[in-house]
């Protein structure tokens, strides 16, 4: 950790992690970084009722239905994740 | 030459004159041979000498919840006002140690514990135990301690203490009768007194098993169980049982050694009997009946008085606390003191090593002698000129002085230590310089080299095995953070955690633990080695299993510490060490200290078992304790257990709510235990689980109610009044209609102990009442009938206003009746006492007065009381001598305010009582009588006394030449109020003529006149600046800017609020220009403060007025200039908001400029100046010039300067909120997977704060990434469009 870390939020980067979920650092892949894109889309769409309805009336579903479609896209919403090459 | 021998003959004759008056005993003689009052005390006579003992011991032990609460609101004395406070209330304080005796280093833990506390002392570390969770299923190793071996262990240690105490008994019972024989001794009355109350408290089944030390100690306490500090004091003489009223100074000095001193000196934990460590209470040891018990020898006897001779010479007086003999010489049980004590050696001197007080005594004399050594003749040679002085001869008489004594201690070998020797007295050498030691370690204390001795010894590292380099390795690292520089302690502490794991439990424990027990600790080394403790907790994991016990024997003792922070560090290290090791490990652990003898372990294990009750939850604990609470073996085990849960809701509060059932169900049965101490433990448990639970959970207390109700009819004393405690915080709880049944029920006890003498029993009886009274549904006829009369009768007597606590605890109960009955009843009762003769009670009554009328109002108060009343404020008032507390000022000004216009007719006497007492002799009289005016000038205006009020003023005015600043500060506040509620226009004295009177007092340095006349000078600067000339205002400028020097925040904001003012009224220029001259000073806070002012004056004058003079300023090529413009830019743009928006586009080149300055400090300060711009212009369309701002801004977030770094991150936050969030992730998208880690953790970081801040808007603007084989990463939603 650098000398100025010390003081300002970052000093509790775990910390921050484990609060704030979508949060990155220096080692977080593009495979990881997308997922928590999606992740944060889906959960916008479903946070804003227009936006909702506005999908719902493009794809010819009910409201509830695509609420439904987008929390089940969220559990792996880019696949499944790249094999890791080493470690 | 014939001048000077002149004038010494003079002063020979004159010396010569004084000796013969001595010699005849003339009176002049002691008060003129003037001497260091610190040292040696201020003569035979002085009667404060011994201001700084405990007249008395407080009687009350069981609530001493409330008493960590009054120590944590009132944490030292250092707050008083004066040091001359009435000595009822000086008493009660908490005493520092460094009140009296001389100047000490840091103070010693030791100093200010008492008795009781110092019982820690005798406590062993004990041997690691076996962690039956690692060794899995393999059989314990016989040579480890096992739960099994502690409990047996335990189980033997408590048949001893019985066959000893069954041995003490027969002996006692042989002396009785003894006595009994003889009879008719001239002290037998006052004995048959101490019996007699012991068998009033003491008549239950334990109390005559309990030997005479034990006896003393419950029968002369109230409560015996609860014991905090307070029981320990009686343990310090335990064997004088015939002796009635044991004398503290007796106790103190030790002037005549009776036979029952004898066993004193075993009895105190330091001396600890023969083998230390076999006999953890040491109490016990010392059978109060000397014959057979412990025998001590004559040369015993002899030493413990030798002993003490140098030790008082050493440090003057034994400060404070330790003057109850604080250990001696010996440095009790502690597992070090290995050489044989019983057997002392005639020469103390010569006697083995030393133990740490005596290193201790050792360096305090040196340090003495050093700086009380004669000087030699050449030192006297180079301090004097050469003429002018005359050396004289010796008058033939004279003998110099030969302290046998001293002599004997300033030979440099006193001690025979392997491991040092006091160094050979060399005069040249330099004994303030600590000699440094090899490899940078820090300075070793004389008491240090036990523990850290072998890092002395020079030996190759290599030679060593790799168990003694690791040993080597800590200590070095504990030396460092005990004695080290901050720098060195840092970096030692975080060592020491980093390799905690690599080094092993055992290891760091054996070296820790042991320095946490030495005697002669510091607050700030025991706070040090307790964080060393939680560090490596945290690392060790489950590996500290085996040291459980080991670190709580070390710990728990924080728990019952006076200072606050310790007892909340004491909390926080078991918390975490039940979470490290687990329930079943703590409770493996400190399960055989639950019924060990002595009270001390027993009552720190209860309060370290409420601690792994709230780190590990309640509910896991609850069939342990209920298993203990029911305990058939003894009765301490039911004690403590009971114990344990009152101390649960004493330290967890309304947490205790969804467990109240089960807890209180737990404990019920020991409402009718056979052991008393065991019933009122229980009581009191109840009365703090009510208390933590109210206003809810009265169902959980349905169970115990009946035996309660029973119990306060059944018993007596102590118990009680436990039972009353526990009703009365369980009646709140009810409804109206039980509670106001319930109380009547329970008020013809109270009601009856309302004239127990018993001081235990007035405040519980109090505390019941004020609880009935205050709760719904007892009716204001009742109590006006039933309670009231008998309540004055017994409780407002003056006596009651002798002791704080019960002063509070009455002043609390009565304005809680007031709160019920109304006004008139209560003050109407009291009112003629505010004329009683003695002072304390008027005070009190005064301050009941205060509180009821603040409360209720004075509608309530007729015509006549009103008269009785005013009459009674202003005799107490005028006859008050001593109130450091200011009620009866309070009091006053209560009144008045509550009367308002009613207090017409009596403000002419009133003023004229201010006017007189403002001429009086004593400052302190003075100050209260301009305190007064200021607390009522606003009822005088309301009654439309302006002329009064003038009259006043005038009065005042010519006052301000005052000379304490106490009083001038009270006399400003006065004029201050006065010029507030008449107005500028119709002050008198005029304005004009005030204010040019005031600007001198601004030079005034005390902090109160200061303040005061600041606010007068801002008031009339606010609203009457056309009063005075532009040029008086300009020299008020002046001394303004010296008040930016002030400690005193309030001060300071006063003073640039004032300047703000000023440049309203006479425009902004001159006072810009004062302002901007004072930008080149030196010192910071004078500089940080003038850029404030000059931030205020541009609000208050419009931005437009100051900004070109400001702006221009920043050409100065001096560094503090410019950045001290950049700073007034930067609390200017906070100010004005989003006034700013006209202004951005006029300073960004100046900002422009110092974004790219090489200065760090130009561009921290214009980072937080363009934060400050973008959050108050956001969304008012500055965008183009923020983004261009933003580009300076940006190439900053590479500095590593932590104030920089955040001025910059702070920038970006502020342009996120300004120009969106979008932006901000443009501009983070270039770095977020650059090549080069340093980049990356820089662009997350950022990254990850505009996350935090606007998670949702970033949605629709993050990138479109491409697919990657099997993963979608497109968002397709995006592109649905109808």
């Amino acid at each position: 950790m650098q000398a100025s870390d010390r003081f300002n939020i970052n000093s509790q980067l775990e910390h921050l992690q484990a609060k704030y979920v979508g949060t990155g650092h220096a080692d977080l892949t593009r495979f990881e970084w997308a997922v928590n894109i999606q992740r944060d889309s889906y959960a916008s769409y479903i946070g804003h009722y227009p936006m909702l309805a506005y999908f719902a009336i493009a794809e010819n579903e009910s409201i509830g239905r695509e609420r439904y479609n987008f929390m089940q896209k969220m559990l792996l919403p880019c696949g499944l994740p790249p094999e890791r090459d080493e470690d | 030459m014939d001048a000077i021998d002149a004038e010494l003959a003079r002063a020979q004759e004159e010396r010569r004159k004084m000796e013969e008056a001595l010699a005849a005993g003339a009176p002049m003689a002691v008060s003129s041979v003037t001497f260091d009052t610190d040292l040696y005390g201020g003569g035979g006579a002085d009667p404060n000498r011994f201001a700084g003992y405990d007249t008395s011991i407080p009687a009350s032990e069981d609530d001493a919840a409330e008493d960590d609460a009054e120590a944590a609101a009132n944490p030292a004395p250092r707050r008083l006002a004066s040091y001359t406070g009435h000595a009822i209330a000086a008493a009660d304080l908490p005493r520092s140690a460094d009140d009296d005796g001389p100047p000490k280093g840091a103070p010693r833990i030791i100093d200010r514990e008492d008795d009781y506390r110092r019982r820690r002392l005798n406590q062993i570390i004990s041997p690691e135990r076996h962690d039956p969770f690692a060794a899995g299923e393999a059989t314990p190793d016989p040579s480890v301690r096992t739960y099994a071996d502690v409990m047996r262990d335990a189980a033997l240690q408590k048949k001893k203490e019985d066959l000893l105490r069954e041995i003490a008994k027969k002996k006692k019972e042989e002396e009785e009768r003894d006595r009994e024989r003889k009879a008719a001794a001239p002290e037998q009355p006052a004995a048959a007194a101490t019996t007699k109350r012991r068998n009033r408290w003491d008549q239950s089944q334990d109390g005559d098993a309990a030997a005479g030390a034990k006896k003393a100690k419950t029968s002369s306490d109230w409560d015996a169980p609860d014991a905090t500090p307070g029981i320990g004091r009686w343990d310090a003489t335990p064997g004088r049982v015939g002796d009635a009223t044991p004398s503290v100074r007796r106790n103190r000095w030790d002037e005549t050694p009776t036979p029952g001193r004898m066993a004193d000196a075993d009895a105190t934990p330091a001396a600890g009997g023969a083998t230390p460590g076999a006999t953890p209470s040491g109490a016990w040891d010392a059978t109060p009946k000397l014959p057979g018990g412990v025998t001590p020898t004559p040369g015993k006897k002899q030493r413990s008085r030798w002993d003490e001779t140098p030790a008082s010479m050493g440090s003057a007086t034994p400060g404070g606390l330790g003057a109850a003999t604080p250990a001696g010489y010996t440095p009790g049980p502690t597992p070090f003191g290995a050489e044989n004590l019983a057997t002392p050696t005639p020469s103390q001197i010569a006697r083995g090593p030393m133990t740490p007080e005596q290193y201790q005594l050792m360096r305090w004399e040196r340090d003495i002698e050093e700086r009380n050594r004669p000087l030699t003749d050449e030192e006297l040679d180079t301090m004097f000129p050469q003429e002018g002085y005359k050396i004289l001869e010796p008058p033939a008489s004279y003998q110099p002085i030969r302290t046998p004594a001293r002599k004997l201690l300033a030979t440099p070998t006193p001690m025979g230590t392997p491991l040092y020797a006091i160094p050979e007295e060399n005069r040249g050498q330099q004994f303030d310089v600590p000699k440094e030691l090899q490899g940078g370690l820090p300075m070793m204390k004389p008491e240090d080299y036990q523990y850290f001795g072998t890092l002395l010894n020079e030996e190759e590292e290599e030679q060593l095995s790799p168990e003694e380099q690791k040993e080597r390795k800590i200590m070095k690292l504990l030396l460092k953070v005990k004695n080290g520089t901050p720098p060195q302690r840092k970096t030692a502490l975080r060592q020491l955690t980093d390799k905690a794991r690599e080094f092993g439990a055992g290891p760091l424990f054996n070296k820790i633990l042991p320095l946490l027990m030495q005697p002669t600790l510091e607050d700030q080394e025991r706070h040090l080695l307790v964080k060393v403790i939680d560090r490596v907790l945290y690392k060790l994991d489950e590996l500290v299993r085996p040291f459980v016990h080991k670190i709580l024997v070390v710990i728990e003792p924080l728990l019952i510490d006076e200072d606050y922070y310790a007892r909340v560090e004491g909390r926080e290290i078991i918390s975490n060490l039940s979470k490290a090791a687990g329930l079943a490990t703590m409770i493996a652990a400190m399960r055989p200290d639950i019924d060990n003898i002595d009270e001390y372990v027993r009552n720190t294990t209860a309060r370290a078992f409420s601690v792994v009750a709230s780190a590990l939850g309640i509910p896991a604990l609850l069939p342990f304790l209920k298993a203990v609470c029911q305990s058939k073996k003894s009765w301490q085990a039911r004690h403590t257990g009971i114990k344990i849960i009152q101390q649960i809701a004493i330290l967890m509060g309304c947490a205790v709510l969804p467990h109240l059932k089960s807890l209180v169900e737990i404990i019920e049965h020991g409402l009718s235990d056979e052991n008393q101490k065991v019933r009122t433990i229980t009581a009191l448990s109840l009365a703090a689980l009510a208390e933590a639970a109210a206003p809810y959970g009265i169902e959980s207390f349905d169970t115990v109610l009946k035996p309660l109700w029973k119990g306060i009819r059944s018993h007596r004393g102590k118990v009680l009044a436990a039972f009353l405690k526990a009703i009365g915080f369980i009646i709140p709880l009810m409804d109206a209609l039980y509670a106001s049944y319930y109380t009547k029920e329970v008020m013809q006890v109270l009601i009856r102990e309302f004239q127990s003498p018993d001081e235990e029993m007035k405040k519980i009886v109090l505390k019941v009442v004020k609880q009935c009274v205050s709760t719904e549904g007892v009716e204001a006829d009742y109590i006006r009938n039933d309670i009231l009369p008998e309540f004055f009768k017994h409780f407002w007597v003056r006596r009651m206003a002798l002791d704080r606590r019960n002063y509070k605890q009455l002043v609390e109960t009565t304005v809680e009746m007031a709160n019920k009955v109304g006004v008139a009843d209560i003050v109407g009762r009291i009112v003629e006492d505010l004329k009683d003769e003695s002072e304390p009670y008027r005070r009190m009554v005064m301050e009941t007065i205060e509180k009821v009328v603040a409360n209720l109002g004075a509608s309530d108060i007729d015509a006549r009381l009103e008269e009785l009343l005013i009459d009674g404020i202003l005799y107490a008032f005028q006859e008050q001598t001593s109130d450091d507390a200011n009620v009866m000022l309070n009091g006053f000004g209560a009144v008045v305010n509550a009367l308002g216009q009613r207090v017409k007719p009596y403000l002419p006497q009133i003023c004229g009582t201010i006017k007189w007492r403002l001429n009086n002799k004593s400052a302190k009289v003075r100050q209260q009588a301009a305190d007064l005016i200021s607390r009522i000038a606003i009822v005088m205006k309301q009654c439309q006394e302006e002329q009064l009020m003038g009259h006043l003023g005038v009065v005042l005015y010519e006052y301000l030449g005052e000379e304490y600043p106490e009083v001038l500060g009270s006399i400003l506040g006065a004029l201050k109020a006065i010029v507030n509620v008449i107005g500028m226009t119709k002050m008198t004295p005029p304005i004009k003529d005030l204010l040019p009177r005031l600007t001198p007092i601004l030079k005034n340095r005390h902090e109160k006149v200061q303040e005061n006349c600041i606010d007068l000078v801002g008031r009339i600067a606010d609203r009457g600046a056309e009063f005075v000339p532009a040029r008086e205002w300009m020299r008020i400028c002046f001394e303004l800017l010296e008040m930016l020097k002030a400690h005193k925040k309030g001060i300071r904001r006063a003073t640039v609020n004032t300047f703000g003012y000023i440049a309203k009224a006479i425009g902004p220029q001159d006072v810009l220009a004062t302002l901007l001259n004072n930008l080149k000073v030196q010192e910071r806070q004078n500089r940080v403060c003038t850029t404030v002012a000059i931030a205020i004056v541009a609000e208050t004058c419009s931005p437009f007025t100051v900004l070109p003079a400001l702006m221009n300023e920043y050409r100065v090529p001096e560094l503090n200039v410019q950045n001290g413009v950049l700073k007034s830019l930067s609390f200017l743009f906070e100010y004005i908001g989003e006034m700013g928006k006209d202004y951005i586009y006029a300073v960004t080149p100046l900002l422009e400029d110092a974004l790219m300055d090489r200065d760090l400090v130009h561009r921290q300060t214009a980072a937080s100046a363009v934060k400050h711009m973008a959050l108050g212009v956001a969304g008012l369309g500055c965008e183009d010039a923020l983004v261009h701002l933003l580009n300076y801004v940006w190439p900053n977030i590479f500095e590593t300067s932590p104030h920089v770094i955040n001025a910059v991150m702070e920038a970006i936050e502020g342009m996120r909120v300004a120009l969106g969030p979008a932006v901000i992730l443009n501009y983070c998208l270039q770095g977020l997977f650059h090549p080069a880690r340093k980049v990356r953790e820089v662009y997350w970081k950022i990254y990850n704060s505009l996350y935090i801040g606007a998670q949702d808007a970033l949605v629709a603007a993050y990138p479109a990434l491409e697919d990657d084989g099997d993963n979608i990463f497109s968002r397709l939603e995006l592109a649905v469009f109808i």
